[in-house]
């Protein structure tokens, strides 16, 4: 008898936390199903008061009316949003593996300057710099294309990137790239089959931070981009939520969410592991 | 740069004998230098034209009346004066501190709380860690859009469960009001960013180590009298990371405001960047949003020195 008391009462704290946990779990997940099931639901089913949790008759209709808002083309924004992130992806991989490769291995008089000038742009919002930006961007016939998006994006996650990269590549053992050397390596073929395939993992994370970050920015693309059918996905998101003759068709406004937020989740839990690790090294440095 | 660069790489493969060792050795230290600053290069040339140059442009434009089309003069340090006296500037400013007052000690004590809860070290803990985790890949935009619905009047599932409840009225409509639409948007940023703050402390908490606090117990210290005495002072670097991270991300908000309540009602919700934004993008006033954008730096760089000054003296401890 007193042993099952004991049972229970050592159980019950490991109940509680299941329950506390689930609980918060649902809270969580919750605004995801929302968008999910509101982006499912067909246009009598979207304005009922109150709302259904479960759509009756889950179809894909607000996504087929996201491609012929008022005279917008949501996919053809989407294809920009996916344009832009993937260059600039790249972009800022290629940048800052080079970068932090020189800035770790070859240094050269001033390296340390450069270094630490990068690493002090941390300091500064990008916000705070994004009329004169407009104005250099003009100045070069940038302003209002994707590629000058795309240079800015490769610009704002260049300080993290080549921070992480740095990082990696000056844990690498000199006497392997000089193995390497040796054997006839060139900087670039060492730097490519030897250091490489061990400074991945930093490539990864410089790769997933730049994604998300280029995916989801908002703010610059508001300013930078003027023609619609230049915007990017979050952008594009304002006129659909502008609404036709003041009335919002939240179903597909949810469609667009959707789009948005689905491959950022669907990454997320591919490639969890780097995406945290990249965030802790890059905030506890 | 690769015109400086072939020549020499032409010469690298020629193997030096013994005698000729030394000056080899001196051409191939400054060959790698030279190849150092090549790959430095594209990096560089970005930061300078697209960061630097901006940087310096917004001293020197905030030094200017400039409008966007037409003559541009040089006031000096008029756009400051006026705008230590603008009242409009005064109530954004006001509003961002509000905001940030309002969430980040929500931030910190939910990011805590879940920190100690997937603290465990069983399967599920891992699995609910990446679950709180999971919305801070999600973009504020799209939060922002996804939230505008959950709370919309009559019509949001989360306004619907508020009001049975009884929290608001049927016809009530959350983004109308100053401080429901401010509840509003902290409740979506939360959902959003408390996951990173939970990693960070948890972080903080994992590299005290398990000996101290099993000392302690030994001594005879309660679980709330160590938590005071040991895991706190100990996780104060990570306190001052986290704090630091809230409050710079509050006090550059601006998607959520913009999306979720247009700044609106009557502008009562206009947050500091927000005011940068009309001013230079709605009035086209770009001195004067450049001189804005100047305080704004200032700020964010007070806020930077206070994060040095907090782990500096957690170092002495």
């Amino acid at each position: 008898m007193p042993n099952t008391v004991r049972t229970i009462r050592s159980s019950l704290p490991t109940a509680a936390w299941w329950t506390v946990c689930v609980c918060l779990a649902v809270a969580f997940v919750y605004p995801l199903y929302v968008m999910l099931a509101m982006a499912l639901k067909g246009p009598a089913e979207q304005g009922l008061i109150p709302p259904s949790l479960v759509p009756h008759a889950p179809g894909l209709e607000n996504f087929r009316h996201l491609a012929s808002v008022q005279g917008l083309n949501v996919f053809g924004n989407l294809g920009n949003s996916v344009l832009v992130t993937v260059a600039a992806t790249l972009g800022t991989v290629v940048v800052a593996t080079l970068a932090g490769y020189a800035l770790a291995r070859a240094r050269f008089p001033g390296s340390n300057l450069v270094f630490f000038v990068i690493l002090a742009t941390f300091m500064i919002p990008f916000q705070a710099i994004i009329t004169p930006l407009f104005m250099v961007l003009k100045t070069l016939q940038l302003n209002n294309s994707l590629l000058g998006l795309t240079i800015v994006y490769i610009t704002f996650n260049l300080p993290f990137g080549l921070f992480i990269m740095r990082n990696a590549f000056a844990t690498v053992p000199m006497t392997l790239e000089e193995a390497a050397q040796v054997d006839g390596c060139g900087v670039f073929s060492a730097l490519r089959n030897v250091l490489l395939p061990i400074v991945l993992p930093g490539v990864i994370t410089t790769a997933l931070l730049t994604f998300f970050a280029s995916w989801n920015e908002f703010f610059a693309a508001l300013i930078l981009i003027t023609d619609q059918d230049k915007f990017t996905l979050p952008v594009t998101l304002t006129l659909v939520s502008s609404g036709q003759f003041g009335s919002i068709n939240w179903g597909s406004l949810q469609a667009g969410v959707a789009l948005t937020i689905i491959p950022c989740i669907v990454i997320y839990v591919l490639l969890q592991r780097y995406y945290v690790s990249g965030m802790l090294s890059g905030a506890l440095k | 740069m690769t015109s400086t660069t072939t020549p020499l790489a032409g010469t690298a493969p020629a193997r030096p004998g013994p005698a000729a060792r030394h000056r080899p050795r001196m051409r191939a230290s400054r060959r790698r230098q030279l190849v150092g600053l090549a790959m430095a290069a594209p990096a560089i040339v970005l930061i300078a034209v697209f960061f630097l140059t901006p940087l310096l442009l917004t001293f020197w434009i905030s030094l200017h009346n400039w409008p966007l089309m037409g003559r541009r003069r040089f006031i000096g340090l008029e756009n400051y004066t006026r705008a230590l006296a603008d009242t409009n500037f005064h109530t954004a400013l006001g509003f961002t501190l509000l905001y940030t007052a309002v969430i980040t000690p929500i931030l910190f004590l939910l990011g805590l709380g879940l920190a100690l809860l997937v603290r465990r070290r069983v399967r599920a803990a891992q699995v609910f860690q990446s679950i709180f985790f999971m919305p801070v890949c999600i973009g504020l935009a799209a939060g922002s859009f996804l939230w505008l619905y959950l709370g919309q009047s009559q019509i949001g599932p989360l306004f619907d469960l508020l009001r049975r409840v009884g929290l608001v009225g049927a016809d009530d409509n959350i983004f109308a009001s100053r401080w429901p639409a401010l509840l509003m948007v902290v409740a979506m940023v939360t959902w959003k960013v408390v996951g990173l703050q939970m990693l960070l402390l948890l972080a903080g908490l994992q590299s005290i180590p398990d000996d101290v606090l099993e000392a302690a117990r030994i001594d005879g210290a309660g679980r709330w009298q160590s938590f005071l005495h040991i895991t706190a002072p100990l996780l104060r670097p990570t306190l001052a990371l986290v704090l630091v991270f809230s409050v710079a991300g509050s006090l550059l908000a601006f998607d959520q405001f913009y999306i979720m309540t247009g700044g609106g009602p009557s502008n009562q919700t206009i947050t500091a960047v927000y005011q940068v934004y009309r001013t230079s993008f709605t009035s086209f006033k770009l001195g004067y949003g450049a001189a804005l954008s100047v305080f704004l730096m200032l700020i964010l760089a007070a806020v930077s020195a206070v994060q040095m000054l907090l782990l500096r003296n957690s170092d002495h401890n």
